[in-house]
């Protein structure tokens, strides 16, 4: 029993119920915005956990709230801010104004079901997502997926990386000011969204990895298609680096902006881009590979400042190695099925139901009732271009999960945003957020 | 008297009613010119940077879209005047007009043609010519700083305030580079009447480009005078007042409707008005090569061209600003600080200086090739003293591995 215990237990009771009312008092004043919310330097405190510092007398900072409406925070991400003139004292993210149970809405939804739901988590790139839920779900079946359907993931996987970092390009550019460069970024992500919206469909929220393979096969011409878009993107990148990486007022805004060291970055489980500008090369497309990995040729990325910077380029360079990988799956996509051929699992195609009463069958199954998936827990991982997307799912034998949960690297990596913030200028903040790139539908699923 | 300034606006001494009608025409042609300008540019505007980004642009209204900004300035009308329960009611009503009344009095002092005959009256194309013309000038971006402060202060709000805050120091610090900067070319002409300053820069030769006009006699001072007159504006890459993406407006955030557009046309009058002056200190103002196939004393030659070329020039500026907005990123409150003090207010005092010796060697015929040389070497010598004493603040950028 340690000394505050002690002590808590020796007061009588009245006392105790005044304190108690003081603790609510205070309580509900830390969570009105006016309050006098934590105040003093506390890196520290935002890295290692623990209460923030109280501090005496009439302060002289005022408390400003970006967001959850305000032009540059990604969506509804609501950042309350602590300012001593431009200042910034402390900044701390809010979060939930976007909040939807998809969690708990994957679990009333078979596993058939469920890419439906998880794709909407990170709607940047819903490949990522897609994959990390089919892999756990091929991992609780073990089945192994066909060797077509695994570099047909890989190739969508960085089609939506590139659309992923370009829409990060687009929206960093516009929150530092360069319009410009928010439009050429949107130019050429819309080119790499037309062509996942030739392979899958859609544009966005494709549903298309699906548990057992993919919903469909490539379609016909997609290797020019890809090789297209590899070198529109390629120029594109180009043009962005001519535009931004030597300008002198974008050095300014970027470099020495928003530091952040290796051990505060892996103290706050950040991952990805943020992880990597900080010296630290951890990409789990090397480190751990999944799909085919171990067999493209790639570089990982990585700076050593943890400034804004770094993390632009990191995301800049990153197009060009997703780029190369595109091209070798172009190369090197192998023939054979696109999904398993399990009749559990797998849809049968349109044509059998006409003339097969179990294809008609499984096919009502599958899409009433879906499939059991034995007992049991795993977790599965991919680097999504945030970081480290992960799933954990439990099973209980059913048609349904009983417990799915996406690790959203946004959701990590925004808590090294007050770590950055803290003594910089409002406008720095606003780089700094950008160069987070959060996605509040990944953050508050 | 009446010959010397536009018309003597105090209608003293000789003047008769047709003097005071020209007057008034005139009046109401410089504000519906202004007006017209304002549409126009805020149109090129839109059209130009469409382009660089790959849009269309506006291109429903009117032909190629040019009606745009009539049809949201209509609409602006018709929209919901709101006022913060906080705000400071006299003075939000009046911000918006401190800010737009200084940008259509910059604008009389501007001459936009030359010398011409309107019934029986030899009179200027300009408004005004008042025997402190710049003094005039400086008084005026001055006061509509009032404006954009008062309205920041007087909506109660936060990040209003913010932004009038920046606004303040903005236009404080770049206030004195800018009056810095005109200087020179007062030294040069020896005299504070615009009209002067253009006969100054009149078109003699074609040598008249490098040799007359100020641009090239004291170019250091011009490039410190588009810098700063491009912060005084608010225009990007200076934009901090407003930056939508931190401040959501700054000093506008909770103007609406007609209130709001009034700011907008302050700010796009401004533009246009800095321009114009830049015009006319740096760039010969209405002056440029007269077409010599034509009557020396005809229509086009004395009424036209000199219009065209001011407006010419005019357009060429008002593009450069188009440009700036479409490629720059925002700069930060204290880098623009830093910029401002450290490096345009010092440079351009020592413009000042050089400028002073260039002057006085000109005219007590000292040998030219040996005094400009030797301010300049000076110049460059105290300055990188100053930047020695100066704190260094390097950020490292590393490799990408």
């Amino acid at each position: 029993m340690n000394d505050f215990e002690h002590e808590h237990v020796e007061t009588d009771a009245d006392a105790a119920v005044t304190d108690a009312a003081v603790a609510e008092q205070v309580r509900l004043e830390r969570q009105t915005d006016e309050g006098e919310q934590l105040l003093t330097q506390h890196s520290e405190i935002v890295v290692t956990g623990g209460p923030w510092p109280e501090v005496e007398g009439e302060s002289q900072t005022m408390i400003i709230n970006m967001g959850p409406q305000h032009p540059s925070t990604h969506g509804v991400l609501r950042i309350m801010m602590e300012l001593d003139g431009e200042t910034v004292v402390r900044a701390k993210p809010i979060v939930g104004y976007l909040h939807t149970g998809m969690e708990k809405t994957g679990e009333q939804l078979t596993y058939v079901q469920g890419c439906t739901n998880v794709t909407r988590m990170d709607y940047a790139s819903p490949i990522a997502n897609e994959l990390v839920f089919s892999m756990a779900v091929e991992q609780l079946l073990d089945v192994t997926v066909p060797e077509r359907a695994t570099w047909i993931r890989m190739l969508l996987a960085e089609l939506s990386r590139m659309a992923s970092h370009l829409l990060f390009q687009a929206s960093n550019g516009m929150d530092l000011g360069a319009v410009s460069m928010m439009l050429f970024g949107w130019r050429e992500r819309e080119e790499v969204l037309r062509v996942l919206e030739k392979v899958t469909g859609l544009r966005m929220n494709h549903n298309f990895v699906r548990p057992g393979g993919v919903a469909a096969d490539l379609p016909d011409g997609w290797q020019d298609t890809c090789l297209d878009v590899c070198d529109l993107v390629e120029r594109g990148i180009g043009e962005y680096d001519d535009l931004l990486t030597g300008n002198p007022i974008w050095l300014e805004r970027m470099v020495g902006v928003g530091v952040i060291t290796k051990d505060e970055a892996l103290a706050l489980a950040a991952s990805g881009p943020i992880l990597r500008s900080t010296g630290f090369a951890w990409d789990l497309r090397k480190t751990q590979p999944y799909l085919a990995y171990d067999q493209v040729d790639f570089d990982v990325i990585y700076t050593e400042n943890g400034d804004c910077f770094d993390r632009y380029r990191i995301r800049l360079y990153e197009i060009a190695e997703s780029i190369k990988i595109v091209r070798q799956c172009v190369d090197m996509m192998p023939s054979g099925d696109y999904r398993v051929q399990n009749k559990k699992i797998t849809p049968p195609p349109r044509a059998r139901i006409d003339e097969s009463m179990e294809a008609l069958i499984h096919h009502f199954k599958l899409f009433t009732e879906g499939f059991r998936v034995p007992a049991g827990e795993t977790y599965a991982v991919a680097e999504s271009p945030r970081g480290e997307v992960g799933c954990y799912m439990v099973s209980d034998g059913t048609g349904k999960p009983i417990r799915m949960h996406v690790r959203g690297p946004s959701f990590y990596n925004l808590q090294t945003m007050s770590t950055m913030i803290e003594n910089r200028m409002v406008a720095d903040g606003v780089a700094i957020v950008s160069s987070v790139d959060p996605i509040m539908g990944e953050v508050d699923r | 008297m009446s010959a010397v300034l536009a018309a003597d606006p105090l209608l003293g001494g000789d003047i008769d009613l047709t003097v005071v009608l020209i007057v008034i025409a005139k009046t109401v042609v410089i504000f519906a010119l202004l007006l017209v300008l304002v549409m126009f540019y805020i149109w090129f505007l839109r059209k130009v940077i469409a382009d660089m980004q790959n849009r269309v642009g506006p291109d429903n209204a009117g032909p190629w879209g040019i009606l745009q900004t009539l049809a949201d300035g209509i609409k602006f009308f018709f929209k919901e005047q709101s006022i913060p329960d906080t705000a400071d009611r006299w003075v939000f009503r009046l911000a918006p007009y401190l800010s737009v009344l200084p940008a259509f009095l910059a604008f009389s002092i501007i001459p936009i043609g030359g010398k011409v005959s309107i019934a029986g009256h030899q009179t200027y194309l300009q408004l005004a010519d008042p025997p402190i013309g710049v003094l005039f000038l400086l008084m005026m971006s001055g006061i509509g700083l009032y404006g954009v402060m008062l309205a920041g202060w007087a909506s109660g709000s936060k990040y209003p305030l913010l932004g009038s805050v920046r606004a303040s120091a903005q236009l404080l610090s770049y206030e004195a580079a800018f009056g810095l900067s005109v200087v020179a070319v007062l030294l040069h002409s020896g005299t504070l009447s615009t009209r002067g300053i253009a006969n100054a820069q009149a078109w003699t030769s074609w040598h008249s480009f490098v040799t007359d006009w100020y641009w090239s006699v004291a170019i250091v001072s011009f490039v410190i005078f588009v810098i700063a007159a491009v912060a005084e504006t608010n225009h990007p890459p200076f934009d901090l007042v407003e930056a939508e993406q931190e401040l959501v407006g700054g000093f506008h955030t909770e103007y609406t409707g007609i209130r709001f557009a009034i700011f907008f046309l302050a700010e796009f009058m401004n533009v246009i008005t800095m321009s114009a002056i830049a015009v006319t200190l740096f760039l010969g103002g209405p002056s440029g090569p007269a077409l010599g196939f034509l009557p020396k004393t005809g229509v086009v030659n004395v009424w036209l061209m000199p219009i065209f070329w001011f407006f010419l020039k005019l357009m060429a500026l008002l593009f450069g600003t188009v440009w700036l907005r479409a490629s720059l990123p925002r700069l930060r409150y204290d880098q623009l600080m830093d910029l401002g003090w450290k490096w345009l207010i010092e440079i351009s005092f020592l413009a000042v200086m050089v400028t002073g010796v260039v002057v006085v060697a000109r005219d007590q015929g000292w040998e030219r090739w040996i005094a400009v040389p030797a301010a300049f070497g000076g110049a460059i010598v105290i300055l990188g003293l100053l930047r020695m004493c100066m704190p260094r603040r390097d950020e490292p950028v590393s490799e990408v591995v």
